[in-house]
């Protein structure tokens, strides 16, 4: 026999578990640079992507369940290409598709039985950086205009937190990058650490002075050369003596055991 | 198309499993923006007369690649409709597509296979194979025949790079979708007949970039030259054909300048010789030789 629910309580239900599915995935984390948006996500897999190309100047980022996202993801670049074709390629905005995602996901929250377990961002690199768009949308299809960086997953409140001590406007790609992976890797200044390799990262940018389609993976040697020129000094907070570390700066991995 | 269009309907559209094509998408939920999707139910039994018709393109192998040339005339009837008309198009970094006949239906064809090839990269992960595009095409001219049997007939010249042979590949097509691979050189459109017997005599193996343009320019020239729907380089308005060129490193086309500077010397040729370049009569021993 059927029981009564009351709606707040279905819908906090729903919540939790998106929230629970969401948490048991990794970070990621979308951030401006001095030439663009740089996205990335720790990701073992070549193949299954967390980041993806939307259109020419619109990319989506991803955590949660990937069956949900890539749905989201299929469902996001058909919505752009169409928009495109009907009008014209100027008119696919980051804005329209971040509120048409908001709506599939508000729907789907409200009206099936099982929520989407993901949160999405869809970025938008601008002629400058004043006009690039970052917006982020959860899993009850609440959308939330951001600026200079965000953190999915989680632990995005912890994320946050290494992101606003360290973000600066105008970073270049390399410390954009290292204050990124710093918060991943949770280096919140405790010394606690869990350092991140290339092979582990799927990065890739939208870069603003590239024409028609500006979005690029950065794997392979490109990724090694950033990372490494992101690791020595540079991810460190402004103030903090580097002697803190012991050995060689060049050697990170030195006092990875606990 | 109701303002609803983008609404609940269309989302659960994008939503639903499908293919990568984008063609098969919009036929399902917009078939009157496939090309020619409104001219066919608007028409009658014929289509207007004198709509703007797109006219000569040759295309040949080199030895980096393949090159794509077109004129730049568009004729409706016997005015000519435009002067600087372009069509040669990129489809994407390693392939290129020229289109002969009613500009109209052939612009929003190009305008659809480069976002097919674009749709299907971003969901795969990967490029469609060289053959795979020239399908897809072939798919494309076949879904206007219905329009060609009407008189608004479409026919495009393919080239790319293959990557897994690493050479460059031409195919070209008739209105029922025959797909059919050219080697070494060919031309579509009203002026082929003339351009097709030029390169032919023009035509070597393994061309450097130089004289392949210099073919490719000479074809047009002689194709305008005896077709009054093919323009030639108009050099008092600086508009010169369009060439396009696919090669290892991806597609690239010549700046207006470069074109310009070889519709020069092509001009200055012809102005010593009108009818271009001597070809030998026998190159091995011949009767007398």
């Amino acid at each position: 026999m059927p029981f009564y629910v009351s709606p707040e309580q279905s819908m906090k239900d729903k919540a939790d578990y998106a929230r629970k599915g969401i948490a048991r995935g990794r970070n990621s984390v979308v951030i401006q640079y001095d030439a663009g948006i740089l996205f990335v996500a720790p990701n073992p897999s070549r193949a299954l992507h967390k980041v993806s190309e939307i259109y020419d100047r619109i990319a989506f980022a991803a955590v949660g369940r990937y069956n949900e996202y890539e749905n989201l993801r299929i469902a996001g670049v058909r919505y752009a290409d169409m928009r495109g074709y009907q009008y014209d390629r100027t008119d696919v905005t980051a804005r329209s598709l971040a509120n048409w995602y908001a709506q599939l996901l508000g729907t789907i929250f409200t009206d099936s039985p099982k929520p989407y377990e993901v949160e999405i961002v869809v970025a938008e690199v601008g002629a400058a950086p004043d006009t690039d768009q970052i917006y982020r949308i959860t899993f009850d299809g609440s959308v939330a205009d951001e600026h200079g960086f965000v953190a999915m997953g989680g632990q995005a409140d912890q994320v946050t937190a290494v992101l606003k001590e360290r973000y600066a406007e105008g970073l270049p790609l390399a410390s954009a990058l290292g204050v990124a992976i710093a918060a991943l890797s949770g280096q919140d200044g405790n010394g606690e650490r869990a350092e991140i390799g290339a092979s582990q990262l799927e990065v890739a940018v939208l870069a603003r002075d590239r024409v028609h389609r500006t979005f690029r993976r950065v794997g392979g040697s490109r990724l090694e050369n950033l990372l490494a020129e992101a690791r020595p000094g540079q991810v460190r907070p402004v103030g903090e003596p580097p002697a803190a570390e012991p050995g060689t700066p060049t050697g990170p991995d030195g006092d990875a055991t606990p | 198309m109701g303002s609803d269009f983008f609404g609940g309907q269309f989302s659960a559209a994008c939503m639903s499993a499908g293919t990568s094509s984008f063609a098969d998408f919009l036929s399902s939920v917009a078939p009157e923006l496939l090309p020619g999707g409104g001219a066919q139910a608007a028409a009658g039994p014929a289509a207007p007369r004198d709509l703007p018709h797109a006219t000569t393109i040759v295309a040949l192998a080199f030895d980096e690649g393949v090159m794509m040339a077109g004129d730049r005339r568009s004729t409706a009837g016997s005015m000519i409709a435009q002067r600087d008309i372009e069509k040669v198009f990129r489809s994407d970094e390693f392939s290129c597509l020229g289109i002969a006949g009613v500009a109209g239906i052939g612009l929003e064809l190009v305008r659809l296979f480069q976002l097919e090839l674009e749709h299907y990269e971003k969901l795969e992960g990967r490029t469609l194979s060289l053959e795979g595009k020239a399908n897809r095409l072939a798919a494309f001219v076949r879904g206007n025949l219905s329009g060609a049997m009407q008189g608004l007939v479409v026919v495009p010249l393919f080239a790319g790079f293959d990557e897994d042979s690493g050479r460059g590949r031409i195919f070209s097509y008739d209105v029922a979708g025959g797909r059919y691979e050219e080697h070494k050189f060919h031309s579509i459109g009203s002026g082929s007949v003339f351009a097709k017997s030029s390169l032919k005599k023009l035509y070597r193996d393994d061309m450097p970039v130089r004289d392949a343009v210099l073919a490719c320019m000479h074809a047009l020239y002689d194709a305008a030259d005896d077709d009054s729907a093919t323009g030639g380089p108009d050099m008092t308005r600086r508009i010169y054909p369009v060439v396009a060129m696919v090669g290892a490193d991806g597609f690239q086309r010549l700046s207006d300048a470069e074109a310009g500077e070889y519709a020069g010397a092509v001009v200055d040729e012809r102005m010593r010789a009108p009818g271009g370049p001597v070809a030998p009569l026998l190159t091995g021993g011949g009767p007398n030789g």
